[in-house]
């Protein structure tokens, strides 16, 4: 019963927190619901007993993903009215195309509650231990029979991260800034920045 | 009591809102990108589901590596979004067919 009251409770608030992503008028405000929208999907994932994923979704998505958005939306002036000008244009379409694609995945959903269907068996190899935790199980899986996945998705990240830094570096501008070369600084010796003159008194210095 | 299928449908209405959210948005890149990211959420949550029913963890690890390639997308989707704006002005997506060659 409890369950099922935190199922609803959870689902309808990603569900609506989902619409004012899509329909809000500010951005910034979009972010905010995404926010919520992924807090309530990380519940849906405690209730299904996944604990590392939600965790990992409020850490990632809350803390990483959702907050890169916020910048970037607050860092660019954008004059934001203009760009829903075309809303009413696109509407229609797009309604069409969702209540289409809606109907066919509940369609989907539908043929396999009538029955007749079964999602397959699964072998067992990856099942989760008794009386191990979520996390323990999810280790052992990560870092052993999936240890070449969990490899290439660190390469994955680690060419995301050179590429955003490639794509957004600004080389200084020449003059901008007199820039630091040590190694024309080690070289420099005292025989080439300083002269011995001994002048008459009442002459100057020629430099 | 709750089954799979509710998990699935919630799953659905998330997908569903997210392609309604790049066809409604079709001028701002950042709402479509936000769009994307509650498309591979849906993916995520079947992923989750299908995993805890059927009592197989491969799915959770699947969901780790959308959530991976989900981070990744955004970083370099918005880092293409900052050049553009710097070299433009402006993020107007229907401008970028210009960039062609």
């Amino acid at each position: 019963m409890i369950q099922a009251i935190a199922f609803y409770f959870f689902a309808t608030i990603v569900v609506a927190s989902a619409v004012m992503v899509v329909m809000a008028k500010n951005p910034v405000h979009s972010v905010l619901w995404l926010i919520l929208a992924f807090f309530n999907a990380a519940g849906l994932m405690v209730l299904l007993g996944a604990e590392f994923i939600a965790m990992l979704l409020v850490i990632v998505y809350v803390g990483a993903v959702a907050v890169l958005f916020l910048f970037v939306v607050m860092m660019l002036d954008i004059d934001f009215a203009a760009m829903r000008a075309g809303l009413s244009r696109n509407a229609p379409l797009g309604l069409l195309i969702a209540a289409v694609l809606l109907a066919e995945l509940l369609l989907a959903v539908g043929a396999y509650n009538a029955g007749g269907l079964t999602l397959g068996t699964p072998d067992g190899v990856t099942a989760q231990p008794e009386g191990t935790s979520n996390i323990a199980a999810l280790g052992e899986l990560l870092y052993g029979r999936y240890i070449v996945l969990f490899e290439i998705a660190g390469i994955i990240l680690l060419v995301a991260m050179i590429g955003a830094i490639v794509l957004t570096f600004q080389p200084p501008k020449p003059g901008a800034r007199a820039r630091q070369d040590v190694g024309k600084q080690i070289r420099r010796r005292p025989e080439d920045a300083t002269v011995m003159k001994s002048p008459e008194v009442g002459q100057g210095v020629e430099l | 009591m709750i089954g799979i299928e509710h998990y699935l449908t919630v799953g659905a209405i998330l997908f569903v809102l997210g392609v309604l959210g790049i066809f409604l948005n079709r001028k701002n890149v950042i709402v479509i990108l936000m769009a994307v990211e509650l498309i591979l959420l849906a993916v995520n949550i079947n992923l989750v589901a299908f995993s805890a029913f059927l009592n197989d963890l491969t799915g959770q690890i699947f969901a780790m590596l959308v959530l991976t390639v989900a981070a990744a997308e955004a970083a370099i989707g918005l880092a293409i979004l900052v050049i553009y704006f710097r070299t433009r002005g402006s993020i107007a997506v229907d401008d970028i067919n210009r960039m062609k060659g």
